[in-house]
């Protein structure tokens, strides 16, 4: 139907896997799990530079990115996405993200603008419940 | 983001961030698209837009990639919307078409955006000839449009585009008979992908003779080139593009700028007014006055032809 408000009818979601890890499943799984959920998901495929994610981020309009790094680079790459969205001043876009990510890199990353970090085992509801509820914050708009 | 008062400027001058919320505004069908869209008009007519169909899994996407390889190698600037099927059950969808364009990542010259069908049939998504306004007017040299892909009815692409080229692939069986015979009228160029796989040949010789029953060679149009590509090998890439040449040449010969830019403003018209007819069809279709008119047919108090010519009466009001 024809929206009049500021906010959009369909969420949109970057899922990106930067860096040099070459395992995507929990990345898909994601991806298929908000698909699911009814967001409009972005995939990026394997081996992306924080600069390019950005970029695509922008071309695509995206609300969120999810990174999903295995590969133990995400206390550079997650803080970098941040900065790069910031500096095309994008920083309206929020970022996650998931992986093999230490109990005690955590606090770093959410200090460095990431919003949430989910290590494995978290059941995938949480995280499309974090999406959600991140995206209506973004518009104002009440949860139901 | 910054207020959207001034998208419009902003999309003049280049701003990727401001036409790629403006496209998100016209898929949402928001009714602020509509004024930034008439103040790009003007701007909009030197691009020249490139229609890619063909089944799921031809290739289409590997083969975009390597085009924009080609156009940039030549130092144009290329824009591509690429079509992916929205989920029935869940209204969302996975958009993957980049993956394979991923070489491009970083280049400024290149804008890629990923679109679902949002329930739109025929190839591609109602938000489409309007978001190929919006990268003609940021005058990108080359819009390349990559369709959803299943079935033969994508003929929107054909409207659309000034040069079409339809994706096959060898080895899928006898049947596929008649489903090229509904390609052979859509496509400018055939692009006989996955050569490096056996049967390429023989899939050439099908469509020629597919051809020379359904194409006549009098009238404006050339008969479509048939070029053998191998997406991933990079093979029969210069050839394709220079098929994509002789076609754009031929057109600009028989039919010049003046009247492709007409034809295009009467599809955008009109997709435009369609999608209007759409939401109210749906509006009008589920009215409580529609339920009424169910009522009567079900009692028989009128015929379904009847009770169809008031719906459609209700459109105009
Ligand atoms: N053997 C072979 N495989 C190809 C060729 N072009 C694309 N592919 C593969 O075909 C699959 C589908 O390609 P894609 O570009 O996504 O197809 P689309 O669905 O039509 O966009 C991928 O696995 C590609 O690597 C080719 O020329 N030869
Ligand atoms: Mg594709």
């Amino acid at each position: 139907m024809t929206s009049k408000d500021n906010a959009p009818t369909t969420y949109r979601i970057l899922i990106g896997k930067p860096g040099l890890d070459g395992h995507d499943r929990g990345a898909k799984v994601i991806a298929r799990a908000l698909r699911d959920a009814g967001f409009e998901v972005i995939y990026s495929g394997l081996h992306q530079t924080p600069e390019a994610l950005v970029q695509t981020a922008i071309q695509e309009d995206v609300d969120g990115i999810g990174l999903s790094i295995l590969s133990g680079a995400h206390n550079t790459l997650m803080p970098d996405v941040v900065r790069l969205l910031a500096e095309r001043d994008a920083d309206d876009i929020f970022v996650f993200g998931g992986g093999i990510i230490p109990d005690g890199d955590i606090p770093a990353l959410e200090e460095a603008g990431v919003r949430a970090i989910f290590t494995p085992g978290t059941p995938t509801t949480e995280v499309i419940d974090f999406v959600q509820r991140t995206c209506d914050e973004k518009y104002g708009r009440d949860q139901g | 983001m910054r207020s959207i008062d001034d998208l419009d400027k902003r999309i003049l001058s280049g701003d990727v961030r401001a036409a790629a919320r403006l496209m998100r505004l016209i898929d949402d069908r928001a009714q602020r698209a509509r004024t930034f869209l008439s103040a790009l008009q003007p701007h909009t007519g030197s691009a020249y837009i490139l229609g890619v169909t063909g089944n799921p899994g031809s290739g289409k996407s590997t083969l975009v990639n390597q085009l924009i390889h080609q156009f940039r190698a030549r130092d144009q600037t290329v824009a591509c919307i690429a079509v992916d099927p929205t989920s029935p059950f869940s209204g969302g969808a996975i958009l993957g078409d980049r993956v394979r364009m991923q070489d491009h990542a970083g280049d400024d010259g290149v804008f890629i955006r990923s679109v679902a069908t949002r329930g739109h049939l025929g190839g591609l998504s109602r938000s489409t000839p309007a978001m190929v306004q919006v990268m003609d007017a940021m005058g990108y040299d080359v819009v390349i449009v990559e369709t959803v892909g299943v079935g033969q009815d994508e003929i929107e692409i054909v409207r659309l585009a000034d040069t079409s080229l339809v994706v096959l692939v060898p080895g899928l069986g006898d049947d596929i008979q008649a489903e090229k015979a509904g390609l052979m009228e859509i496509a400018d160029v055939f692009v006989l992908n996955k050569s490096d796989l056996p049967g390429s040949d023989r899939l050439k010789r099908e469509v020629q003779t597919m051809l020379s029953l359904y194409r006549a060679t009098d009238g404006d149009d050339p008969l479509p080139a048939i070029v053998q590509t191998s997406a991933t090998g990079k093979q029969g890439l210069d050839e394709l593009v220079a098929a994509i040449d002789d076609h754009r040449l031929a057109l600009e010969t028989n039919r010049p700028t003046s009247v492709r830019n007409r034809n295009r403003c009467a599809h955008l018209i009109r997709a435009i007014a369609r999608t209007e007819l759409d939401i109210l069809f749906d509006q009008k279709a589920t009215s409580k006055r529609f339920d009424d008119l169910v009522d009567d047919v079900e009692k028989g108090k009128i015929d379904p032809y009847t009770a169809a010519e008031k719906l459609t009466r209700w459109l105009t009001e």
